[in-house]
C-alpha cells in the first residue's frame, strides 16, 4: 500500500515537472498555488465524505462564502460608504431582522399560550410573511441607497484587514452557514442531501451574485491584497518580471503549503483517534453506531461543519490568490463537481488519496485545454491537406474539451477504481495488511 | 378587466408553460428513481440532447426545403425522441447496467451520472459551441393576439403558437402515459417493480425489459420537454443544466416515484415561480383611486426580486423536504 503510494506521488511529481517544463514556471507556479487551495477543499469533503459519508453537493456556495469573506476582511476600507447614511439604514435593517426572527422563534414557542395544532402552523407562516416584510422594507432603500453612491464607492467596503485573518473569517462564516445547512438537511437520507445542498449552494450564489451593496455583485471586488508580497513588490526591488513572478508566487504556494501541511497533520491525527473511529462506524452502520450511544446527528453535524470549514478557507485563499472576486464565475461544474472528482479519484477516506487526487485533478483540469488545442491542432493540419478544410473556432472548442476530460476520468475510475487511486486503509488490531 | 387579461398573460399562460416543461422533466426523473432507485442527474443533458437532435433535424428539414404548416420543431419532434430514446438506452448500457452489475450503492450510480451529465455536455459544447440556436431563423414564430375588447380589456390575450402546441402536445403525452400506467401489462409491471421490486422479479416480470421500457419513456419525454423549452425560449448547451434543479424540486415535491405526483409538481413550482415575481402593482392599480396618500402603492410590488426566479424553485424544496419529505403524493422517503 505504502510503496503503491509512493509510486503514484513519484508520478505526480514527473508530471509536475513535465508541466513546468513545457508550460513554464509562472504558469505552472500559479496553478500549484490553485492545486493547494483545491487540495484543502477536498480535504474538506473528504472529511464529509469519505469520513462521514455525508453527500454535500454544495461545495461551491461554501467556496463562495469564503471568498466573501476575505474580500470584506482584507479589501479596504470604503470611507464614503462610512461617512454616509449606509451604515445607520443598515442597521435599521439588521435590527429588523432581529425583531422578524424574534416573531418567528415566538410563534413557535406558542404553543405555550395554548395555540396548537393547525392555528399554530398559521400563526408561524404568517410570522415568517411579517417577518420576511419588516426585513425587505428596510432593507430595499438601504440596498439601493448604498448602490447610488456612484461607481467604485457603491458598496459597503471592507475592514482592510491582513488576508490571514480574512481565510479564518472565511471558516468562521463558513461554519456558521454549515451549522444551519446542516441543522435543516443532514436529517435527509443521501440523494435528498445531495439536491437539497445543491439547492441551498445557488441560494447563496444568487444572494451573492446580487446583493451589490454588500458584495458588488457582478461589478467585481478587485485587486485584493495578497497576505505574502506582490510580484510588483519584487519588481520594485529591481527584479525582473519572470522571476519576480515566480519569487511572488513561490512565497505564496509556501504559505499555501504550510496551512495545507497543519490540518492535514490535525485531520489525520484525528482520523486515526477515537473520533475518527466513531466517525467511520457511524458512516459504515449509523443504526449500529447509535444503539452504542453515539449521538449519530450531533456527530454528523460536526463533521459537516469541520468540513465546511476548510471549503471557506479554501475558497478565501483561492479569491485572494487571483486578487479578484467575481461571483459569476462560480459554476457547478468547476467548483462543486470538479472537487468531487478529486475526491473520488484519489480515494475517499484517505488524506494523502484526496490531496494526491486534488493536484493530479487539477493538472488534468488545466492542461486538458492546450493540449486539446494542440490535438486540434495538429487533426486540423491533416485535414486541410486531405482538402477538407480546417476546424473551426479552434479555441472556443478546446476550452470545452476539459468538462468532457473530466467527465471522462470520473467514469473511467467509478469502472475501474472505484475505491480511488489510494484507497482508504482499514486498520483492524492484530490483522497486519 | 384589463388586469385580468394582464394576469393571465403574464401568470396563467407562462406558469403552465413552464409547469408543463417541469413536469415533462420531473416525470422521466421520477420514473427512474422508482424503479432503479437513483437521482439521475444527467436528465438534463437527455433533454438539452433531445432539443439539439430535433434542432439537427429542424435544421435538416429546412435544407431539404421541407414546409410545415405548424412549426417544424413539433413536425420532427416524434423522430427525435425515438432517436433520444436510443441515446437513453445507449447511455444506460454504457455506464450505468455495469456498475449495476456490481451492485453498486445508488450513490456511485448518482455520482456516475453527473460523469455523464459532464461528457454529454462537452460533446454538446464541443460540437455546437457557447453560443444560442433559435427554431424559428428560417420560418415565422406566430404570435396570436386574442383581442379582448368584448369583455372590456384594453389589452388583448397573447400566446405564441409553440406555447399552444406546447399545451397541447402535454396534456397528449400525459393522457397517453396514464392508461400506459393503469392499462397495459408492461405499465402495471412498472409500477409493481417500483412499489417492490424483488416481489415484482419472483412474481415472473422481466425487469430487465422494465428498465429499458423506462429508460425509453424518460428519453423520449425528456426530449419532447428540452424541444420544447428550446422552442419557447433560445437553444443552448447548458439549456437544461440550468433548469434541473426545480425539475428535481418537482419532483420531490410531488413525491419521488410518482408520476402523477411529477406532473402536480411541476405545475406548483412552474405557478409558484411566476407568481413569486409577479409585479402585483398591475393588477391592484385601480386601488390607488381609493387608497389614501399615505398608502399607495409602490411602482414594484413583487413577493422576490425577479433576479431571485430560480431561488423559489430551491425554497419551495427546502421547505417540502423539511415539513414533509415524502411529498404531495406520498413518495419514497427515508
Amino acid at each position: 500500500m505504502i510503496q503503491r503510494s509512493l509510486t503514484l506521488f513519484g508520478g505526480l511529481f514527473v508530471l509536475i515537472l513535465v508541466v513546468g517544463w513545457v508550460m513554464g514556471l509562472p504558469f505552472t507556479s500559479s496553478r500549484l498555488v490553485e492545486a493547494a487551495a483545491y487540495a484543502l477543499i477536498a480535504l474538506g469533503l473528504n472529511i464529509q465524505w469519505g469520513y462521514g459519508g455525508l453527500f454535500n453537493f454544495g461545495i461551491m456556495g461554501f467556496l463562495m462564502v469564503g471568498g466573501f469573506a476575505v474580500t470584506f476582511i482584507s479589501a479596504p476600507v470604503n470611507p464614503v460608504f462610512w461617512g454616509s447614511d449606509g451604515p445607520m439604514m443598515l442597521g435599521r435593517a439588521l435590527l429588523a431582522f432581529f425583531i422578524g426572527a424574534l416573531l418567528v422563534l415566538g410563534a413557535r414557542q406558542s404553543e405555550r399560550i395554548g395555540i396548537r395544532g393547525g392555528w399554530k402552523t398559521a400563526l408561524t407562516v404568517l410570522a415568517w410573511f411579517i417577518a420576511y416584510c419588516l426585513y425587505r422594507s428596510q432593507l430595499d432603500p438601504a440596498a439601493a441607497y448604498i448602490e447610488g453612491l456612484g461607481g467604485r464607492d457603491a458598496w459597503i467596503g471592507g475592514l482592510g484587514g491582513h488576508p490571514v485573518l480574512g481565510w479564518l473569517f472565511g471558516g468562521v462564516l463558513a461554519a456558521a452557514i454549515a451549522f444551519v445547512v446542516g441543522k435543516i438537511c443532514l436529517g435527509l437520507r443521501t440523494d435528498y442531501l445531495a439536491i437539497a445542498t445543491i439547492g441551498i449552494s445557488e441560494i447563496i450564489r444568487a444572494l451573492i451574485k446580487n446583493m451589490d451593496w454588500l458584495t458588488r455583485g457582478t461589478l467585481t471586488v478587485s485587486p485584493i491584497p495578497w497576505p505574502t508580497p506582490l510580484p510588483q513588490e519584487y519588481q520594485a526591488g529591481g527584479m525582473n518580471i519572470a522571476s519576480s513572478l515566480i519569487a511572488a508566487r513561490a512565497g505564496y504556494l509556501i504559505l499555501a503549503i504550510v496551512v495545507l501541511g497543519i490540518v492535514l497533520w490535525l485531520i489525520s491525527r484525528a482520523y486515526s483517534g477515537p473520533w475518527g473511529r466513531m466517525m467511520r462506524a457511524i458512516r459504515d452502520n449509523h443504526i449500529a453506531a447509535s444503539s452504542m450511544g453515539k449521538n449519530v446527528t450531533a456527530r454528523q453535524l460536526e463533521i459537516f461543519v469541520f468540513g465546511s470549514v476548510l471549503m471557506g478557507i479554501g475558497g478565501a485563499m483561492l479569491v485572494s490568490f487571483v486578487q479578484i472576486f467575481d461571483p459569476s464565475s462560480y459554476q457547478p461544474i468547476n467548483h462543486t463537481f470538479l472537487v468531487w472528482v478529486m475526491v473520488i479519484v484519489g480515494g475517499a477516506g484517505n488524506n494523502w488519496g484526496a490531496l494526491f487526487g486534488a493536484i493530479l485533478i487539477w493538472l488534468i483540469w488545466v492542461v486538458s485545454e492546450p493540449l486539446s488545442k494542440a490535438v486540434f491542432e495538429f487533426v486540423s493540419m491533416w485535414s486541410t491537406n486531405f482538402g477538407w478544410g480546417a476546424i473551426p473556432e479552434i479555441d472556443a472548442r478546446s476550452a470545452q474539451m476539459r468538462v468532457f476530460v473530466l467527465g471522462l476520468v470520473i467514469t473511467i475510475a467509478l469502472r475501474f477504481a472505484p475505491r480511488g487511486l489510494i484507497p482508504e486503509v482499514v486498520k483492524r488490531e492484530g490483522v497486519r495488511n | 378587466m384589463t388586469e385580468l387579461v394582464f394576469f393571465t398573460n403574464q401568470v396563467l399562460i407562462s406558469g403552465l408553460v413552464l409547469g408543463c416543461i417541469y413536469a415533462l422533466g420531473a416525470i422521466g426523473i421520477t420514473l427512474i428513481f422508482g424503479i432503479l432507485r437513483f437521482a439521475h442527474f444527467a436528465h438534463s443533458e437527455l433533454m438539452t440532447g433531445g432539443a439539439f437532435i430535433a434542432f439537427l433535424l429542424a435544421s435538416a428539414f429546412a435544407a431539404w426545403g421541407i414546409v410545415t404548416p405548424i412549426p417544424t420543431g413539433f413536425v420532427v419532434l416524434p423522430i427525435a425522441m425515438v432517436l433520444a430514446a436510443i441515446l437513453a438506452l445507449g447511455i444506460d448500457k454504457g455506464f450505468y447496467a455495469p456498475l449495476r452489475r456490481r451492485g453498486a450503492k445508488p450513490v456511485t450510480l448518482l455520482i456516475a451520472s453527473i460523469g455523464v451529465t459532464l461528457m454529454v455536455q462537452g460533446l454538446i459544447r464541443l460540437f455546437f459551441g457557447a453560443g444560442s440556436y433559435s427554431f424559428f431563423e428560417n420560418e415565422p414564430k406566430e404570435v396570436f393576439r386574442i383581442d379582448m375588447s368584448a369583455v372590456g380589456s384594453t389589452r388583448p390575450l397573447v400566446i405564441t403558437e409553440p406555447q399552444l402546441l406546447m399545451i397541447v402536445v402535454t396534456l397528449i403525452s400525459v393522457i397517453a402515459l396514464h392508461y400506459f400506467l393503469t392499462r397495459s401489462r408492461l405499465g402495471k409491471a412498472m409500477r409493481a417493480m417500483a412499489d417492490n421490486a424483488d416481489l415484482a422479479q419472483v412474481s415472473g416480470i422481466n425487469t430487465a425489459l422494465v428498465v429499458r421500457v423506462t429508460w425509453i419513456i424518460a428519453g423520449a419525454l425528456g426530449c419532447m420537454a428540452g424541444t420544447m423549452l428550446a422552442l419557447d425560449v433560445t437553444l443552448k448547451p447548458d439549456l437544461a443544466f440550468n433548469i434541473i434543479l426545480p425539475i428535481f424540486a418537482a419532483a420531490i415535491v410531488g413525491g419521488l416515484g410518482q408520476a402523477y405526483g411529477a406532473i402536480a409538481g411541476g405545475l406548483l413550482i412552474g405557478f409558484a415561480e411566476t407568481l413569486a415575481v409577479f409585479n402585483w402593482t398591475m393588477v391592484l392599480r385601480p386601488l390607488n383611486a381609493v387608497l389614501p396618500e399615505w398608502l399607495q402603492l409602490p411602482s414594484t410590488l413583487a413577493l422576490v426580486p425577479t433576479e431571485y426566479k430560480l431561488t423559489v424553485a430551491f425554497v419551495i424544496l427546502v421547505v417540502t423536504l423539511l415539513v414533509r419529505p415524502t411529498g404531495i403524493f406520498k413518495g419514497a422517503s427515508s
